[in-house]
């Protein structure tokens, strides 16, 4: 088995007396998605925080391409090639595509002091990346807050992947959209692993899990409860290691089985 | 899953947009029209009263151009997210900070001005880290610094020479070299043609007779030009401009992908304070004294110049050049009502209902740019 792009092992963190992760073990490899699944509070912003340079493990390991190594900064985990895409973060809604696409590592040329930015490469290669995706965009100087919230995680994981991210953590990104965006959204997910890139899918949707993922933990109470390749496990399953035991079975039997 | 890659084609689901609704996103718009409009009614109210003769221009763009300095340092700040409500008691402590130094310690004026320039700008390196460090709104950590500037400034001032006015800057800035980079004029061989040639008005009578009454630009109509210009090309053609909109637009998302947000918002305040000290300099070196009161208000008609040139109070959003417009509808609603002989405590009506029409239209514009949610 190749060696995981990212490996994390035993990671504790602690937030004064509270336990917030108490001994998580997760890896991803290169062209996979693996899915981190938990119910709310069990841990998982945490833990994506802590993968993606937020915090700093209060134990633990953390090693990339077999190398340990510790993140000082978002900056240093985005250096390692982990970029992460945000819920609800991920844009700025007021600021051009192409800006936002940009943000951060606008290319420039000239001569210091007169670097500007060079607009015309930027909204050159936003266009194509865009058109990539999927994404049709009136022009690159459209503003992301015309964009619906599907597409905005599409931009933002578009970014990600042009700027050679080897590890993509999406914290979430189907929770707030409607039926279409979320399929979009998988679809990229899916086309994203298919060119080698390691995906890390967070959700606390089963079916959004069992739509893309090739392996899948569970997080409960900040630790994880096993991992489990696509096929060992099924939707119920899943469902009854999140909530982590016989309330939501007794409330399933009431609901006929739906949730 | 279906492959959308292959969509060139335009989506049937996006309309056309109308270039007049394209131009009405340009944060701008609302300033050039404000502008066109103050100027046809000063047109037809004031026309024959001088206002557009050589001198009356003059009067008008000199206000614009104060009200200008110190807008592009609030419009930079508050599109990255911040206020800063010194810039007033900043222009104050500047102008009695230099002429404490040149005329009671008896420095060099081109030392006294270099070291207030360095001073003020620490003092807005400090608003700034306040602000960053505390999380608290930059409205609560400059309005802290507004009454400390003020009270130091009089205080300074009463400790010093025991009167809130300084004067005898000018006779130090005899032969100094920084000074008139500040206080001088320059164009004024064209005037003199001009005046020779007969364009503008010349003085027919007096020890100078045969000179234009308008003898050459004020330093300060030229700073206004240069910072407008630096400051609109650092927001929309730099790296660091980008930086601007998007620390103002969402600190943490711009946090994210690596956005230095701390030190742009501090290099932003530092900024704000060097503006308000041009100004200061150059009121000084005009009236060749330094008073205490001077600059009171001013951070808020550097505001009302932002807002009115469309830039949200909220950040993320606005234009250099639309709040230079402010700047001018602001200077020539204020001189032209003195020209056009209208009492001038309706200067303060105008001007709050022009602020009124100016914020509801930026919400308005606000929602058609982030698709009308």
């Amino acid at each position: 088995m190749t060696t995981p792009i990212v490996d994390m092992r035993n990671i504790k963190k602690h937030f004064g007396h509270v336990i917030a992760l108490n001994g998580v073990s997760f890896d991803v490899r290169a062209g996979e998605c693996h899915c981190l699944l938990g119910d709310n509070g069990a841990g998982k912003s945490t833990f994506i925080k802590t993968m993606s340079g937020v915090f700093r493990p209060s134990e633990g390991e953390m090693r990339v391409e077999g190398k340990p190594v510790i993140f000082e900064s978002p900056r240093d985990a985005m250096t390692a090639g982990i970029a992460t895409v945000y819920q609800d973060l991920a844009m700025i809604p007021l600021m051009s595509v192409s800006r936002n696409f940009w943000m951060g590592r606008e290319p420039e040329k000239g001569i210091w002091p007169l670097r500007t930015l060079d607009l015309a490469k930027a909204d050159a290669i936003t266009m194509t990346e865009m058109r990539k995706m999927g994404i049709n965009l009136r022009g690159p100087d459209q503003a992301v807050g015309t964009l619906s919230g599907g597409e905005r995680q599409t931009v933002a994981i578009a970014r990600a992947v042009y700027f050679g991210a080897k590890v993509l953590i999406l914290d979430e990104p189907t929770s707030a959209l409607g039926v279409r965006q979320t399929a979009n959204v998988l679809g990229t997910i899916d086309r994203v692993r298919k060119q080698g890139i390691g995906v890390v899918f967070i959700t606390h949707n089963v079916r959004h899990a069992m739509a893309v993922g090739d392996r899948f933990t569970v997080l409960n109470r900040g630790q994880t409860l096993g991992t489990a390749l696509r096929g060992e496990v099924d939707a119920p399953g899943l469902q009854d290691m999140m909530a982590g035991g016989q309330e939501l079975a007794d409330l399933e039997g009431s609901l006929g089985g739906t949730i | 899953m279906t492959d959308t890659t292959s969509g060139a084609a335009g989506d049937e689901r996006i309309k056309d947009v109308s270039p007049l609704r394209r131009m009405l996103i340009r944060p701008e718009l609302g300033g050039i029209c404000g502008t066109i409009l103050v100027f046809i009614l000063f047109g037809l109210i004031a026309g024959d009263s001088g206002m557009f003769a050589a001198e009356g221009v003059m009067n008008w763009t000199v206000v614009s151009a104060q009200f200008m300095v110190i807008a592009v340092g609030a419009c930079l700040l508050m599109i990255s997210g911040e206020f800063d409500l010194s810039t007033g008691s900043m222009i104050g402590f500047s102008g009695v900070l230099m002429a404490i130094l040149s005329v009671q310690l008896g420095w060099p004026l081109w030392l006294a001005i270099l070291a207030t320039f360095a001073f003020c700008m620490a003092i807005g390196a400090v608003n700034g880290w306040l602000v960053i460090r505390t999380g608290l709104p930059s409205f609560i950590v400059t309005l802290a610094s507004l009454y400390i500037l003020r009270g130091l400034t009089i205080w300074g001032s009463v400790y010093f020479t025991r009167q809130t006015i300084i004067s005898g800057v000018s006779d130090r800035a005899e032969g100094d070299w920084l000074g008139p980079v500040f206080g001088g004029k320059i164009l004024t061989g064209l005037f003199q043609w001009m005046g020779d040639a007969g364009w503008i008005a010349t003085f027919t009578r007096g020890n100078r007779a045969g000179q234009p009454v308008v003898d050459g630009i004020p330093m300060l109509v030229v700073w206004a030009i240069v910072l407008v210009i630096f400051g609109h090309w650092l927001l929309t053609r730099t790296k660091f401009g980008n930086w601007v909109f998007a620390s103002g637009g969402d600190a943490q998302a711009a946090r994210y992908v690596g956005v230095p947000v701390n030190r742009v918002k501090i290099l932003m305040f530092m900024f704000s304070a060097f503006c308000a000290c041009v100004f200061s300099m150059c009121q000084v070196m005009e009236f060749g004294s330094a008073a205490a009161d001077r600059g009171l208000l001013k951070e808020f008609e550097a505001i009302i110049c932002v807002v009115i040139g469309g830039a949200l109070l909220t950040g993320g959003y606005g234009s250099v050049i639309g709040a230079a417009l402010g700047a001018v509808i602001f200077g020539v609603v204020q001189q032209g009502l003195f020209f056009a002989n209208a009492e001038s405590s309706l200067f303060r009506v105008f001007l709050g209902m022009i602020l009124l029409i100016a914020v509801i239209m930026n919400t308005y514009i606000r929602r058609i740019i982030t698709g009308e949610r």
